[in-house]
């Protein structure tokens, strides 16, 4: 594996050709000595001590490292969910990191979309208008909504499942449809905290295949912070957090392939809950 | 995000927990309908005040023997042992006041009606010939006595229905004879119908002779405790009060400074008194209703509460995919309004069937307000704004990196 300090990747695998970035496009995120503190009383903890990076259009980006050593707390950022202590965020050419509570929720509505380890789906209530929630929020009308959520479901392999509750669906499918809600508003970026941490390994693969597909054929630019060597393997780069600073960024030189894999999984016969 | 998708996000919350809402509505339907009955209540009580002083007539003055007892409205019997009204008094008010039109005394004689073998029991009324005219209130079949059979005390009776139905029954009373007080009289006339008043007094278990014949042949004294006067219109009723008030104190020779020995009174004011007396009923009644709305109320805030932290994570899921604070809030300000607003309907269709089956079973008059529907409505959306608030506030202000770590 080969280890680099730099911040900027320069080359990338011939392999993801075509999610190949354009070298003169601008950059989805640009993070630029970015620092956070928690301060709880008199304690004051230093999360993110000068993290600077920059991730392109269509890149898939793995985060790893150690817990505690600032993942989560970066990927807020990178969400807009939490506001750096020092340092600029540029999102999508916009500065976001001093902008206001309102400001951020709509940044998100419109530029971001987040899976998280839990699923985070609404109880008790179908996969559909699970996937719609976001354009909700961005004021799409009702037609165009249940269309697009229909689209978004029949991507992550989930037709037919729409009016399914969370309850009804296994692990796996609650998480594609965590992503197909996460892509519908045609986000700048997704973020993945932790996609997988829930899910045995075949599920596992079968949500990689669709963040693979995802980012390849759509292009879309993916970080996705995993514990997993296997799963960051699926990406093309991968950045390695310590103590809150990056440690290591590199492009990985033969990622996996999520889809040639699942060919040569065993399908469990009596699994019926599988579309693949 | 527009206020009609919000409020549709609201009303399917609501319709995942069908039980609680259903509970938590509970409250408001309550209040809601106990107000709009309780009013109904209130207005009908007024209604029928009103209803029964406009059958008497708005041109109507009492005037009575003896002092005026100190507020509130005095029953007919008045003081015994005033003898300060005449019927010669009565005369020269009917001459001299020019702006009263009519004039009769109201002597009352509890007496045994025998009729062949029946026997009833009633106050004979003896008045004017005036006294339908006075009244408002027509002679059914035949005919009320005249005025040369008041001036000659002759022994005519004119009977109410009641007793037309109980001393008659089956045949016509008109040209019949009746005993009243061992004397015999002739009935001359059944009045008209009047059925039972608020009370739930029969108004037409009466009897009318002229008040001569009921002074001297069946009280045995000439004596008048009250008398009805009616004024040429409802506007002259103030005029004709103080004029008979200035003619009466001339005619009893009081002095400047000694009080009336007699009582004027007329409909108008009782009326207001009714009619305040009724109002306060009213405000009283719904006062009552009113508190268990706000209990009704103090409910929607608390499950609002329970519901705001039961959902702290989807409210962080909410918050994460793009919701503003404001939408959050507004959803939850909008599920606690269409608790109570949904609430406030259902109470309001209780109410009106409650004020519409109170008659049939009390057998009280209610009265349907629409500013009584119009008012719950209205207060049970304030109920729902104010109580809903501040867990709205609480939900808007959650943070959602906290909110989507909460379990
Ligand atoms: N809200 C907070 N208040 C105070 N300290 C916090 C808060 N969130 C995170 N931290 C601290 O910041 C540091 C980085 O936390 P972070 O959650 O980013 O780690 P992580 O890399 O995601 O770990 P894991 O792999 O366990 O998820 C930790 O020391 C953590 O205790
Ligand atoms: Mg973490």
């Amino acid at each position: 594996m080969s280890t680099t300090f730099a911040v900027e990747p320069q080359e990338l695998q011939p392999g993801v050709a075509l999610a190949m970035p354009v070298p003169e496009a601008q950059p989805v995120i640009q993070l630029d000595h970015i620092h956070k503190i928690y301060t709880m009383g008199d304690v004051e903890v230093h999360a993110l001590r000068g993290v600077s990076l920059t991730i392109r259009p269509g890149e898939f980006v793995a985060i790893m490292g150690a817990s505690g050593s600032g993942k989560s707390t970066t990927m807020n950022i990178l969400g807009c969910l939490d506001r750096p202590t020092r340092g600029t965020y540029i999102l999508d050419g916009e500065d976001v990191s001093q902008m206001s509570k309102d400001e951020r929720a709509d940044i998100r509505c419109q530029k971001i979309g987040f899976v998280f380890q839990g699923f985070n789906l609404l109880s008790r209530t179908s996969a559909l208008e699970n996937v719609e929630l976001p354009m909700l929020y961005l004021g799409v009308d009702s037609a165009q909504r249940h269309a697009r959520a229909m689209e978004a479901l029949a991507a992550v392999g989930l037709a037919g499942r729409e009016q399914n509750h969370p309850n009804q669906l296994s692990g796996g499918q609650q998480q594609r449809v965590a992503v197909a809600r996460s892509l519908v508003n045609h986000p700048a970026l997704i973020l993945a905290d932790e996609p997988t941490g829930n899910l045995d390994s075949r599920t596992s693969v079968e949500v990689m295949e669709i963040f693979q597909r995802l980012n390849r054929e759509r292009g879309i630019t993916l970080v996705l912070v995993t514990h997993e060597h296997d799963i960051a393997e699926y990406a093309d780069r991968i950045i390695v957090f310590k103590d809150g600073k990056i440690k290591s960024d590199h492009a990985v030189e033969n990622p996996r392939n999520a889809a040639e894999e699942l060919k040569n999984l065993p399908v469990i016969s009596d699994d019926d809950d599988d579309e693949e | 995000m527009t206020l009609l998708m919000i409020i549709r996000v609201a009303f399917r919350a609501l319709v995942r927990n069908k039980m609680r809402a259903a509970l938590t509505m509970l409250g408001i339907i309550i209040g809601v309908s106990a107000v709009i009955a309780m009013v109904s209540i209130g207005q009908g009580a007024s209604a029928s005040v009103q209803a029964q002083i406009e059958s008497i007539g708005t041109n109507l003055l009492f005037v009575s023997a003896g002092a005026q007892n100190v507020g509130g409205v005095r029953s007919g019997t008045g003081d015994t042992g005033t003898n300060t009204l005449t019927v010669e008094d009565l005369d020269a008010i009917k001459r001299e006041v020019p702006s009263v039109s009519m004039v009769t005394p109201n002597v009352n004689a509890r007496s045994q009606l025998v009729a062949g073998n029946m026997n009833w029991n009633t106050s004979v009324t003896g008045v004017s010939e005036q006294y339908p005219e006075i009244r408002k209130w027509p002679v059914a079949t035949g005919s009320f006595f005249t005025d040369a059979e008041v001036r000659t005390a002759a022994r005519v009776i004119v009977i109410g229905q009641t007793l037309a139905d109980n001393l008659y029954p089956g045949t016509d009373p008109i040209g019949q004879d009746i005993r009243v007080a061992n004397l015999p009289f002739r009935v001359v006339g059944v009045m008209a119908r009047k059925g039972q008043d608020p009370q739930g007094r029969d108004q037409d278990d009466v009897a009318f002779a002229p008040y001569t014949t009921v002074q001297k042949k069946v009280l045995g004294r000439d004596r008048i405790q009250i008398a009805f006067v009616s004024a040429i219109s409802q506007d002259a009723t103030y005029t004709a009060q103080s004029q008979i008030t200035d003619l009466l104190r001339q005619r009893h020779k009081l002095t400047a400074n000694e009080p009336n020995d007699f009582t004027v009174r007329n409909m108008t004011d009782v009326a207001e008194a009714a009619n305040e007396t009724s109002k306060t009923m009213t405000i009283l009644l719904a006062c009552i209703a009113g508190v268990s709305l706000l209990v009704g109320g103090i409910g929607i805030m608390n499950i609002m509460l329970v519901s705001v932290t039961e959902r702290t994570r989807e409210i962080g899921i909410r918050m994460a995919i793009g919701a503003r604070s404001s939408a959050v809030r507004t959803q939850f300000l909008i599920e606690s309004i269409v608790l109570s607003v949904t609430g406030g309907m259902i109470g309001i269709i209780l109410g009106v069937v409650l004020s519409l089956a109170i008659p049939a079973f009390l057998g009280w008059p209610t009265l349907v307000s629409m500013m009584a529907i119009v008012g719950s409505v209205l207060f049970s959306a304030a109920v729902g704004i104010f109580f809903g608030y501040y867990p709205a506030r609480k939900a808007a202000a959650l943070d959602p990196i906290d909110a989507l770590r909460y379990e």
